[in-house]
């Protein structure tokens, strides 16, 4: 029944596309789309959720005549499709509901408006499709579709070289999908995904198809080093749509991820885990490290997606060391984490990039350094976005934090691994994971204190506007989210038990009976946590000390001038600004990792010229991988440019030594 | 597997055999010279406690020998001698590394790591004892000779090959059985290399006015 | 409902006695310096004159800046109550554990830094941008310290934790040792003590703690001044109780017991004044370049102590 209701769903997103396409000039458009996409996002959560709820009583199998004759389309709603669909249309119906307010503002809204539903079709079909021709004609679906809406706005050259480059990965990762499903299909072609999990591919098969996976979910998700597409891609959308791909659609790739290698692939061997725990550690770093680099805001949210996509493979990799030992419990914990990680990324970060676009509307700017003291003007955003700072940041008592603890409950569990590779790789990938985690809060320090702090920079940001009524709402629902689930873990470790179970045969112990709703991942004595304790005692000895000092000591306020040490009445140009907010960290990490070089020219005494003072990072990693392939490619280019000045003698020399050549070979072969 | 008190001898052993990788990783930390040779006197003495503690629990006294030298010599003649090369030659007294101390400090544990994986694997059946030691013994020596790289004075490279002979010391006090007399042998050795390193640097100096390395290698013409 | 005095008694019992530490960190350092010294209870009566005097704000505050002090105060007040300190069991101790208290200070933190930003002078952002950078290796250093302590001891629970370190299994080991030394350094670096920070200058010296809270006046001030005593307190219990908890009541101890461990825990506090007192008077104020190195050494020594780990014996 639930798969029903959500295909229904997806074939009513489908029609949405169509009248997309027709009212997209009108001038109520955008609400008549968004409003209708809201409706199916919110159906088809309802549904997924009540099938998550009900646990893994029954699994909904559809096949229909669609697709390759021989095959169809088949549908399957099993549990971890459940648990991605949730996400997918959590995030969905709560992007409908911002971009009712926000699309007013669309210049090109016929860009975008047929685009959108398509984007959200193509996500629900992927986590719903249940053999491979399905899964990666919707992938490719959901990839393109993406692509038009980063498109949307193509008159800046920025966003077509981000379209470009998308489009690229998009289509070596795709690549890397198709090679792995054929080699899961064998050579018999068994395409659904029922006989590919019966089916045990050899260990060589087994690990080039993960090695494929990587590559082909990796770059969608954005692991380092096939991230480089996502920090352009993502911001260049409208920022409902970027929320969605950066809060979304890389958790599609995570299931990607997810089904393939740990249902369809069978028992991963015990080295599977240390390229994807070394993988997830360095992108968790790298991904933090660019993200508090940048000073465009959309694009630090962008990188930041990288750093946390780097969290969630840790904590899969956990999942997949304890399985190959045989630790179902170890592994269960570790793939909760990973997995509600998964949820509360995809809560925050749409919650920040709905952030953004508010700023981006208000003020038609996204470099921060033109912001700045918008929280006087923009209070609610404000708010809203400081939530969500706050629960990215994996600070008490959000949610982002609790992902993270049971990560690092699942980390100290590693000693118990016998594989001495592993005993020495999970601590140093715990400090990659503590490291991050730390960076993190700095480079959301940085993002709120300069934008949304101080005092405005630019006369846009200081007379921005409050954002309208629906963006808010989305907002505020989404932060509301982010405290339930960081007060309440307990209930959403216990949803996510029978996706797990149905993953690696165990689930974590149950939550929702200890008492005062604390969490225990494995026992009392070891380890336990409890959210709304820590935020009511916060709130509790808050208030005491507030209202204590107010009634007993002093309640009255002054305003002045700041002091500032006695420099009065500076100008706003000499706050500090995201470039030297991040500056002592860049001096820390720099030369290491980005080859930071700083040069400072201050003319002698007399000299009139302004003193310029300008700091070089290098991309070391597009410098060392992209740009010689891309350098390779254009050489290549050029010499089969030749090919296209034949005369038709040569051609058909050409075709000739082909056709006997090939003779040849099949002569040698047999 | 040990009885209490065997095991806090066995804790004691191992936590000055910790102690002397620790202070392997603070010669990595500092960058004065000075403060250099402070921190490698407290290696020798560290070591010769460790030594010394061996004397005690294998019952062996001429590790005794061994830990004296190893106090006399290194911990206080050639710390004091090294100063005073310092002060007559009157170099610089930062030390100019080749790589930055947190990447040394990461290659170092690094290669901790990768000592305790290997000594672990392979002497799976050894005494737990020796084992460690021989583990603390090699990271010691890797460390060393990870000092000797990283390094370009040539003051600095002496001490990290006294810290890396330290490391060998160590090792052959652990393997129980280790006869005095190539230990003595051993030592002489380095003492007498150590003299010619001395002698040298004057000469190096005299020659070039530096003790920067990088000058006998422009010399050489390697580097431009 | 003893626990719950007892729970109560240590809330109040850190609150009051981070003050006196201060004090006596300072009387030391000045009688080392041959001065007399502010008195030992100077630092209350600092707080009690702040919290009565009129609050300045800049004009262009907003609500978050006025806000902040009660939030981080709160904050680091809940994580110093659940660091045991007499007693080993407290009654909410499984509300936290010492990832989560470490995560608390890193709240109280985040928020502190946002407060250096808000009112937009430069001061305030140098304090700011430099804690964060000292935080961004101080916290995953605290971290692998935690993961040494967590491996050895079978736990993250503070209490657990410290009942581990009071058996006699536990043994002289070196990751223990590389621990005790990484967590001074953090301590140092996180209460923005000589040499990472000085706590003693208000201004050009020092620009890192001091220099982000230099907008605060009045009762924000007094409450600031408090969460820092506070942190330190914190500290100094976190140290004692997983490395000295010599001297704590056992669980369910008898009143006469308990105030015996109060009385083992302030004598505990007072020697930690003492060498941090000592310390800071003999050792001089790094570059504030130099403060990554030192805290990367930390995390260093951290990651070195949870590697040694296997080579020690139960692993």
């Amino acid at each position: 029944m639930a798969l029903v209701i959500a295909l229904s769903c997806v074939a009513a997103l489908l029609g949405t596309v169509c009248l997309g396409v027709v009212v997209s000039r009108m001038r109520e458009a955008g609400a008549i789309v968004y409003g209708l996409c809201l409706l199916a996002s919110l159906v088809a959560l309802t549904a997924a959720l009540v099938q998550l709820m009900n646990g893994a009583a029954t699994t909904p199998a559809v096949t229909l005549p669609l697709g390759l004759p021989w095959l169809g389309a088949h549908f399957r709603l099993d549990m971890l499709a459940a648990f991605f669909l949730v996400v997918v249309n959590l995030g969905a119906a709560a992007a409908c509901l911002f971009a009712i307010g926000y699309g007013r503002h669309e210049m090109a809204p016929e860009r975008v408006l047929p685009f959108y539903p398509a984007f959200l079709a193509g996500m629900n079909l992927v986590v719903l499709a249940d053999d491979a021709f399905t899964f990666l004609v919707s992938w490719e679906f959901m990839s393109l579709s993406s692509w038009a809406l980063v498109m949307a706005h193509h008159r800046s050259r920025d966003n077509v070289h981000a379209g470009y480059v998308y489009l690229v990965m998009a289509g070596f990762g795709t690549l890397g999908l198709l090679l792995a499903f054929g080699m899961l299909a064998g050579p018999d072609g068994n395409y659904t995904f029922t006989a590919m999990r019966a089916a045990t591919p050899s260990a060589g098969i087994a690990a080039a198809v993960l090695i494929l996976v990587l590559i082909g979910a990796g770059s969608k998700a954005g692991l380092v080093p096939l991230h480089v597409w996502l920090p352009l891609a993502h911001p260049a959308a409208p920022s409902h749509v970027s929320a969605l791909m950066s809060g979304v659609m890389t958790k599609v790739a995570v299931y990607g991820f997810v089904r393939i290698v740990f249902d369809l692939l069978g028992p991963p061997a015990w080295w599977w885990s240390m390229v994807v725990l070394s993988l997830g550690g360095i992108t968790a770093v790298m991904g933090v490290l660019y993200a508090l680099m940048q000073h465009d805001l959309k694009r630090l949210l962008a990188y930041h997606t990288v750093e946390n996509i780097g969290i969630i493979f840790i904590g899969l990799g956990l999942a997949l060391a304890f399985r190959a030992h045989g630790m179902p419990a170890a592994a269960a914990l570790a793939l909760t984490a990973g997995l509600f990680h998964v949820f509360n990324h995809s809560v925050f970060k749409s919650l920040l990039f709905f952030g953004a676009g508010a700023v981006l509307t208000s003020t038609g700017e996204r470099d921060m350094e033109h912001l700045g003291g918008l929280i006087h003007r923009m209070p609610l955003t404000a708010f809203a976005f400081l939530v969500g700072c706050v629960a990215i940041s994996a600070l008490p008592p959000f949610n982002g934090f609790v992902s993270e603890w049971l990560t690092f409950q699942a980390i100290l569990l590693s000693p118990q691994l016998p594989a001495w590779g592993l005993k020495f790789l999970v601590p140093a990938v715990g400090a990659l994971l503590a490291l991050s985690a730390a960076l993190a809060a700095a480079c959301f320090v940085k993002a709120f204190g300069v934008t949304f702090l101080g005092r405005p920079r630019r006369p846009a940001a200081a007379q921005a506007p409050e954002t309208d009524r629906w963006s808010l709402t989305a907002m505020f629902i989404l932060a509301a989210l982010c405290l339930v689930a960081g007060i309440l873990p307990g209930t959403f470790i216990d949803a996510l038990a029978p996706v797990v179970t149905a993953l690696v045969g165990e689930r974590m112990p149950v939550q929702s009976g200890i008492a005062w709703l604390s969490i225990v991942p494995i026992a009392e004595s070891r380890s336990s946590y409890n959210g709304l304790l820590v935020f009511l005692f916060i709130a509790i000895s808050g208030m005491l000390a507030a209202s204590a000092i107010h009634r007993l000591a002093s309640a009255a306020l002054r305003r002045g001038p700041a002091w500032d040490c006695g420099y009065p009445d500076a100008s706003p140009a000499t706050q500090y600004t995201a470039g030297s907010f991040a500056q002592p960290i860049r001096r820390v990490f720099g030369t290491l990792v980005f080859g930071a070089r700083e040069h400072l020219d201050m003319p002698p005494p007399g000299d009139l010229r302004p003193a310029r003072f300008k700091v070089e990072l290098h991309d070391r990693i597009w410098d060392t991988i992209y740009a010689p392939l891309a350098g390779g490619v254009g050489i290549a280019a050029d010499k089969l440019n030749h090919l296209q000045f034949l005369t038709i003698r040569q051609y058909l020399t050409l075709v000739f030594t082909a056709l006997v050549s090939l003779l040849l070979v099949l002569a040698i072969w047999r | 597997m040990y009885g209490q008190t065997q095991g806090l001898a066995f804790d004691i052993a191992h936590m000055l055999a910790g102690g002397l990788v620790l202070v392997s990783f603070m010669q990595l930390y500092q960058d004065r010279l000075y403060a250099l040779l402070n921190v490698f006197a407290l290696h020798a003495l560290v070591l010769a406690l460790s030594v010394a503690w061996q004397a005690y629990i294998q019952n062996a006294p001429h590790l005794y020998v061994t830990a004296a030298i190893a106090l006399v010599f290194k911990a206080i003649v050639i710390p004091v001698v090294l100063h005073r090369i310092i002060v007559r030659l009157g170099i610089h007294r930062e030390i100019e590394t080749v790589v930055g101390v947190g990447p040394a400090m990461l290659l170092g544990i690094g290669l901790v790591a990768l000592s305790m994986v290997v000594m672990l694997r392979v002497t799976a059946e050894a005494d737990p004892l020796a084992r460690e030691d021989l583990a603390f013994a090699l990271s010691v020596v890797l460390l060393g000779l990870l000092m000797m790289v990283t390094r370009r004075n040539a003051v600095s490279q002496v001490v990290g090959f006294m810290s890396l002979e330290n490391g060998l010391v160590l090792a052959a006090t652990g393997a129980k059985g280790m006869p005095l007399v190539v230990e003595i042998s051993i030592a002489f050795s380095i003492l007498i290399a150590f003299i010619v390193i001395g002698i040298f640097l004057f000469r190096i100096r005299e020659r070039f006015d530096s003790v920067d390395m990088q000058a006998l290698d422009r010399f050489r013409g390697e580097r431009q | 409902m003893l626990d719950f005095l007892i729970q109560g008694a240590q809330m109040l019992l850190v609150l009051l006695l981070a003050p006196a530490l201060t004090g006596l960190v300072r009387k030391v350092k000045a009688r080392l310096l041959r001065r007399q010294g502010p008195a030992l209870l100077q630092p209350y009566r600092d707080l009690v004159r702040l919290m009565r005097k009129d609050a300045v704000l800049a004009e262009n505050a907003s609500w978050l800046f006025r806000v902040i002090p009660y939030l981080t105060f709160a904050a680091t007040w809940v994580a110093a109550a659940l660091v045991p300190t007499f007693e080993p069991g407290l009654l909410f101790s499984w509300s936290a554990d010492l990832i989560a208290i470490i995560a608390l200070l890193g709240s109280a933190r985040f928020f502190l830094a946002l407060a250096g930003l808000d009112v937009g002078t430069s001061f305030g952002g140098i304090g700011s941008s430099r804690e964060v950078m000292i935080a961004s290796l101080a916290e995953p250093a605290m971290l692998m310290i935690m993961f040494t302590l967590a491996l050895v001891a079978g736990s993250t629970q503070l209490s657990t934790m410290a009942e581990y370190m009071l058996s006699p299994q536990v043994g002289l080991r070196v990751s223990l040792g590389l621990a005790l030394l990484a967590i001074i350094m953090v301590a140092i670096a996180e209460n923005a003590r000589i040499p990472v920070d000085n706590p003693a200058t208000h201004l050009e010296l020092t620009m890192v703690h001091e220099a982000m809270v230099l907008e605060y006046s009045g009762r924000h001030l007094a409450l600031i001044e408090l969460t820092a005593a506070l942190k330190l307190t914190l500290y100094m219990s976190l140290i004692a109780c997983l490395f000295a908890p010599w001297g704590m009541a056992a669980p369910g101890a008898p009143a006469a017991a308990l105030a015996g461990g109060a009385v083992a825990y302030m004598g505990k506090l007072a020697v930690g004044g003492f060498l941090l007192a000592l310390f800071e008077t003999s050792i001089a104020k790094m570059r504030v370049f130099r403060v990554p190195e030192f805290l990367g050494a930390a995390l260093m020594l951290g990651l070195l102590a949870t590697l040694l780990l296997f080579v020690s014996r139960s692993l």
